[in-house]
């Protein structure tokens, strides 16, 4: 296919503007690109940034009750003082805490972003997180108990039980001291 | 500086050796994001604290310098740089174009080989590089936990039991885990799978880029393949899917490298010594037809059509016919015109250097 512009090249980019459901075409060469601007790779082109701010000003589509979605434009974080307005057209974190200050209003965003999970799944640190290391490792012996119970293998489920009050009491006796 | 020399050091160590599938995985790379509790993230970090972070990195690597499992780390601060300097560490992908451009305290450390490197104040305090060449995800990842596990040894990373590792930005919170594939595939380009292949890898949660050049055409027919989600699947899951897409790739990109061998050898051998011919002979070339004469060349070293040339050509070539190498053996800063020149001598030059 040649260029739209010049006629003589081939047409390299190739663009589709819908605006307000009209459809419109364009089949461009480089070179025409460059002379014309607003069809330059880069100059238009959406970064990463940009289109986490759409998703996240996209909050009030998601379907859910009307009072969750309202954000009051007081909403920030105390530790670095991003608003959630900022964050969402940025689309970064200020800091750790910010996490905490917009918790009720992540789930959605991270569920598009992640393929649906919130929830992490991956490494913990060591030092900082044994303790988090032997409560994850007690849901996990929690929920293979209940399977064991509802295979009716009990022994297993027994055995499974000694295991979780062995960390309980670990885990109480490191709050303790 | 003699051309020899100028290769030899502007190629990093690491990717001289060779690696597993390296006729068309040329780098496995890992790229942990981690930020440390205390301070704010980069992006609204005031210039103490920001400094205050590399100088707490830089107080215990000098500490514990002869445990470092990262061997010895040398640390550039990018205001001590120059552009052009900057440039290069791009070029060579030891740092983002985002701190060699916009990170106002940036630093980076890099170990001998440059096989890792740790970025400073970029978009998270601490994003931890890792390399290899050809297909070591695995290794590359074992590496990047040995580091990620000697810092957490004296920082506090900022971790949240239900989010993981908090980034800066919410596309890379839980584990903070970019692995990626840089591969050469041109026979799938060549019998225009790629476009087929290109979404079916978009549907099971990766991505795939042109690493040269913009958008998704891919300049010298050289692909990334990495992961996008990072929250709700654990490192291992994540290297396991990707490393299984890569393998199918590899599958793939053979067999249509056999189907244009056993169909169309005359057409294949004229297209390959074609693209040698106008490497030999051109007086001035733009990074595209060079990009694309490299991977011809690359294939008919891999296919053994061409003989007695270096597989390491399409590898160092891609590197060293970017702007900022050209203008750093040139010793000054040239126009796109003049860098064409500069890329066509070059590339002559270090053909004559092959024993043909």
């Amino acid at each position: 296919m040649n260029c739209e512009e010049c006629h003589e090249r081939e047409a390299s980019l190739h663009f589709t503007k819908i605006i307000n459901g009209e459809k419109t075409e364009f089949h461009i060469c480089e070179h025409c690109a460059k002379e014309k601007g607003e069809f330059l790779p880069g100059s238009n082109s959406f970064s990463i940034h940009q289109l986490l701010s759409g998703l996240l000003h996209g909050d009030g589509h998601v379907p859910n009750t009307p009072s969750s979605n309202f954000i009051p434009p007081s909403l920030a974080c105390e530790k670095c003082g991003m608003s959630y307005y900022q964050f969402a057209k940025i689309g970064r974190f200020g800091c750790d805490h910010c996490y905490k200050a917009f918790d009720s209003k992540l789930n959605p965003i991270f569920k598009r972003v992640h393929g649906g999970n919130t929830l992490h799944a991956g490494k913990i640190p060591k030092r900082a997180g044994s303790s988090i290391q032997e409560k994850k490792q007690l849901q996990q012996l929690k929920q293979a108990m209940q399977q064991y119970i509802l295979n009716e293998e009990f022994e297993k489920a027994a055995e499974t039980r000694d295991e979780i009050r062995g960390i309980e009491n670990r885990l109480q006796q490191g709050r303790d001291s | 500086m003699s051309l020899e020399r100028f290769i030899s050091d502007a190629i990093s160590p690491w990717m001289k050796r060779e690696g597993p599938e390296s006729d068309i995985v040329l780098s496995s790379r890992v790229r942990l994001a981690r930020n440390v509790q205390q301070f704010v993230f980069p992006i609204v970090a005031q210039k103490e604290s920001a400094y205050e972070l590399i100088e707490t990195v830089e107080a215990f690597l000098a500490k514990e310098k002869n445990e470092a499992e990262a061997g010895n780390l040398e640390i550039l601060m990018m205001e001590k740089l120059k552009p052009i300097e900057k440039r290069v560490l791009v070029e060579k992908h030891l740092i983002s174009p985002n701190l060699a451009e916009q990170a106002k305290y940036g630093a980076v450390l890099m170990n001998e080989d440059e096989s890792v490197s740790i970025m400073l104040n970029e978009e998270d305090h601490i994003r931890i590089q890792c390399l290899a060449p050809g297909f070591q995800l695995e290794e590359v990842l074992h590496k990047a936990n040995e580091i990620d596990d000697y810092f957490e040894k004296n920082v506090d990373y900022a971790f949240d039991e239900k989010r993981g590792y908090l980034t800066s930005c919410p596309t890379n919170v839980g584990t903070g885990l970019r692995a990626s594939v840089m591969m050469h595939l041109p026979a799938l380009v060549l019998t225009k799978k790629m476009s087929r292949i290109i979404p079916a890898i978009n549907q099971l949660g990766l991505a795939v880029r042109g690493i040269y050049g913009e958008g998704t055409e891919a300049q010298g027919n050289i692909f990334q393949i990495s992961n996008q989600m990072t929250l709700g699947k654990s490192e291992e899951d994540i290297m396991e899917d990707l490393a299984s897409v890569v393998m199918q790739v590899i599958q793939q990109e053979r067999a249509a490298r056999k189907q244009l061998q056993d169909g169309l050898k005359l057409q294949l051998e004229d297209k390959l010594y074609r693209s040698l011919g106008t490497l030999e002979n051109s007086r001035i070339i733009q990074s595209k037809e060079a990009a694309k004469c490299l991977s011809d060349v690359r294939l008919g070293i891999d296919l053994e059509i061409l003989n007695g040339i270096s597989k390491m050509i399409l590898n160092e070539l891609m590197i060293l016919t970017q702007p900022g190498f050209l203008q750093q053996y040139a010793g000054e800063v040239l126009t796109p015109e003049e860098r064409d020149i500069r890329r066509a001598t070059l590339i002559r030059e270090r053909i004559k250097l092959e024993n043909r």
